[in-house]
């Protein structure tokens, strides 16, 4: 950011906020960390994201969950589809901030473009999924019996700490199509693209709360997350063995669905699949009487 | 006892001939020991316990206690028959020892019912045209899966897990021996089951019955025992999954001592069900559906409709017409095919029970208990109501896991879905309407696993069974119980 001369145009550097119930507050906190690129240059000062803020998304996605989880296949589809739109007009401005979070040009560019192809996959699973695993029962009694899947619920998502933006996305979208909403961690390390992809989800008419997203230390917060009694499910993406452990453990407090994505390459072809919406849900079965 | 002239006097006018059903076709050995390795073998400690008949409190037989080294010898069992014969076997040849056993119970199925009330107390009834037909059943269906599983999971390989180490409780110690053995076995694994330790002969007659069939030895070990057995399985190594059927304060303990392993885990804890019934209800079908939700096997049934949720304008005359049949209820001798409600399964459960009643009435609800007699001898709990109840009372939250019902009125459907959800627990839930549409509507804001409408408490082998929320993780039962058993790869 060096000064050319007195002509340059001075620059407006953005601040990077947290997202809870469709709005940018700071933390309550008011603490923050420092992120900066590898040559020791000051990117931004990140919202260090605290208890209070993790409590208070928990309730927005809460409060969010009846409308979203009975909103229309079609319709959750059609709002995946409109973020991957709006990721696909702000691309360069995602490249820019992998690139400054010290991704080569070449491999952000790489990120980005998979990140926009993989909400473009989930959404065509909206209203497919249902019909894989859903399942009409051949019971011997005089009742049409059928299985569905429905939401798990409110999901929180310790997303991985080496993917900005693909794993990142890759773990919030099974999440939402499949009618849960989320409180999410974004990554320690590269948090700039998890704040700019929650102003993308913003303009996507994603309804306020569905998608919460907070920055901060996974340390800190790890424990919130699977202790919390109002969240029905966690995702942890840590490599971290003895995390792993601990969620589980914190997690049974009121037996929580723990799914463990560890050591996933998320550029791969194979991180991407149903079966990862189904990590969210519950399979329901009705006892429908037949009879006059 | 009733001084209406319209209203029949059933207590003293209408007797039934006892019906007792004959045991002298039913032998109970006086001691058993543990199946390992196709053979029935002493225990290490030499430790046994005994099984009682809860309805005479007199001994049935001697029961081996597992020590882990006994748990042990069970799993490397089960781990030299995964690694050998078993995982060798054409699938399709999986299917027909799967068959073999469900044959066998078919043939046994007087016998087993028969075991099975002495040894718990349920009524032969239900024993005999529920517990037992299921179990053969669930067999019957899984075995049918072995060799067409690739067809499950649209997309994937799916794989065995290895050895799977089972822990069931004692309400339906047959058939939930079946739901957990039959999806294992045909799914490829081996298993260490352990049943609960006031109801294990049942499990060890069923130990003959896998030896009859022939199933190569240590495909399926059975070990008895209390907390500690069940423990030494959860924690052994050389585990790759555990299933448990129990309450939700040992499913957490569970979920807590595997944390970190990689063992796979099913949970199918405890619930807090509501029966809703509406204005428009077929009321008197109703009450039948509120006495089966609530009394069948003495209430000790995890998806017992122990929350009866009226809608207000019909709410006294359903009390009323509970009230009355309760007075009908039959309560005593298990073996007696006239018998409702039998005996309580420990005097444990009992005491539990008990101090529930007690908390009820200490915390303002208004308790009424049919006017039955009951046996001297035994463990029995007349069937009981709780009226003026509120939401956050204990015995509104909390699984009682017996003959008690919780009864609360709501005005709007809303009103009602609100009522139902508000409990840790999300296994199952009922309603009663003659409005198909409402029952959709009810059906989709219920946040349970299992609904019954215009019925309830009904079970099926291909009807998958399992909870959201509290009452557990993973389902069993139907296609949807095969993927608790099968590591899916790509």
């Amino acid at each position: 950011m060096t000064m050319t001369g007195s002509t340059a145009r001075v620059p407006v550097a953005k601040t990077y906020k947290i997202y809870i119930d469709g709005k940018f507050p700071r933390t309550e906190s008011g603490r923050f960390f420092t992120l900066e690129d590898k040559d020791g240059n000051v990117l931004a000062n990140i919202c260090r994201g605290s208890r209070k803020d993790f409590r208070n998304a928990v309730v927005a996605a809460r409060k969010a969950f009846p409308g979203w989880s009975a909103a229309s296949a079609y319709l959750r589809g059609q709002i995946l589809y409109r973020i991957a739109e709006m990721l696909e007009g702000r691309k360069e401005q995602f490249v820019a901030e992998l690139h400054l979070q010290g991704q080569s040009k070449r491999r952000a560019q790489k990120e980005v473009d998979a990140a926009i192809d993989r909400l473009i996959y989930y959404a065509g699973w909206s209203d497919k999924y249902q019909q894989v695993f859903s399942a009409v029962n051949p019971v011997s009694s005089s009742h049409f019996n059928f299985s569905v899947l429905e939401p798990t619920g409110v999901v929180s998502v310790l997303s991985p700490d080496d993917s900005g933006l693909l794993g990142l996305v890759s773990n919030i979208a099974p999440v939402i199509v499949g009618g849960n909403t989320c409180v999410v961690l974004a990554s320690t390390k590269m948090p700039l693209c998890a704040v700019s992809f929650a102003e993308v989800l913003h303009a996507s008419d994603v309804p306020a709360g569905v998608v919460n997203i907070l920055t901060g230390y996974r340390e800190e917060l790890t424990g919130q997350f699977a202790t919390h009694m109002d969240v029905n499910a966690i995702i942890v993406c840590d490599d971290d063995a003895q995390v792993a452990k601990d969620v589980q453990y914190q997690a049974a407090d009121n037996i929580k669905r723990v799914i463990q994505r560890s050591d996933t390459d998320w550029s791969k072809e194979a991180a991407q699949n149903p079966y990862l919406i189904k990590d969210t849900q519950e399979t329901k079965t009705t006892w429908h009487p037949i009879g006059s | 006892m009733s001084t209406d002239p319209n209203k029949l006097a059933f207590n003293d006018g209408w007797q039934y001939a006892p019906a007792p059903e004959s045991t002298d076709h039913v032998k109970i050995d006086d001691q058993y020991e543990l199946f390992i390795g196709g053979e029935f073998v002493a225990p290490e400690e030499g430790r046994y316990f005994e099984s009682i008949n809860p309805a005479t409190e007199e001994t049935l037989s001697s029961v081996a206690l597992a020590s882990s080294a006994d748990v042990d010898r069970a799993v490397k069992a089960a781990r030299k028959a995964y690694n050998g014969a078993w995982s060798k076997m054409k699938a399709a040849d999986r299917a027909k020892y799967i068959y073999r056993i469900a044959r066998i119970l078919q043939e046994r199925a007087r016998e087993f019912s028969v075991i099975e009330s002495l040894d718990g107390g349920k009524p032969i009834r239900e024993s005999r045209d529920i517990d037992v037909p299921l179990a053969a059943a669930h067999f019957f269906y899984y075995a049918g899966w072995a060799d067409k599983l690739e067809y499950a999971f649209p997309g994937r390989k799916p794989e065995p897990l290895g050895v799977a180490g089972q822990i069931i409780p004692w309400n339906f110690p047959l058939l939930m021996a079946a739901w957990k053995i039959a999806p294992a076995l045909a799914c490829g694994n081996t298993v260490v089951l352990k049943p609960a330790e006031t109801t294990p002969l049942t499990a060890l007659k069923l130990a003959e019955v896998i030896r009859d069939a022939g199933l190569p030895p240590g495909v399926v070990n059975i070990v008895t025992g209390a907390g500690e057995t069940g423990a030494a399985i959860v924690n052994h190594e050389d585990v790759d999954k555990i299933a448990f059927t129990g309450s939700t304060e040992v499913g957490r303990l569970i979920q807590r001592s595997i944390a970190g392993t990689g063992k796979k885990y099913t949970l199918e804890l405890g619930g807090k069900a509501a029966n809703i019934i509406f204005a428009d209800a077929a009321i008197d079908q109703a009450v039948e559906g509120i006495v089966n939700g609530i009394f069948f096997n003495q209430g000790h049934v995890c998806c017992a409709g122990s929350r009866l949720i009226v809608q207000e304008s019909v709410a006294d005359e359903v009390v009323r017409k509970l009230k009355d049949r309760m007075e009908t209820l039959i309560i005593g001798d298990p073996l007696d095919k006239n018998t409702d409600i039998g005996a309580i399964n420990s005097a444990a459960q009992l005491e539990t029970i008990e101090s529930y009643l007690r908390l009820g009435q200490e915390e303002g609800a208004e308790m009424h208990q049919s006017s039955c007699a009951v046996p001297e001898r035994g463990y029995w709990c007349r069937p009981t109501i709780f009226t003026g109840v509120s939401q956050s009372n204990r015995i509104v939250q909390e699984e009682i896991f017996g003959p008690v019902l919780a009864i609360q009125t709501f005005r709007t459907l809303e009103e009602g879905l609100t009522k139902a959800n508000n409990t840790p627990y999300g296994l199952s839930g009922g309603v009663w309407t003659d409005k198909g549409a409402k029952i959709f509507k009810m059906t989709q804001g219920l946040r349970a696993g299992v609904i019954w409408a215009n019925t309830f408490n009904k079970f099926d082998p291909t009807s998958p069974f399992g909870g959201y929320k509290e009452s557990g993780v993973g389902r069993e039962g139907g296609l949807h119980g095969l993927g608790a058993y099968l590591r899916l790869e790509e």
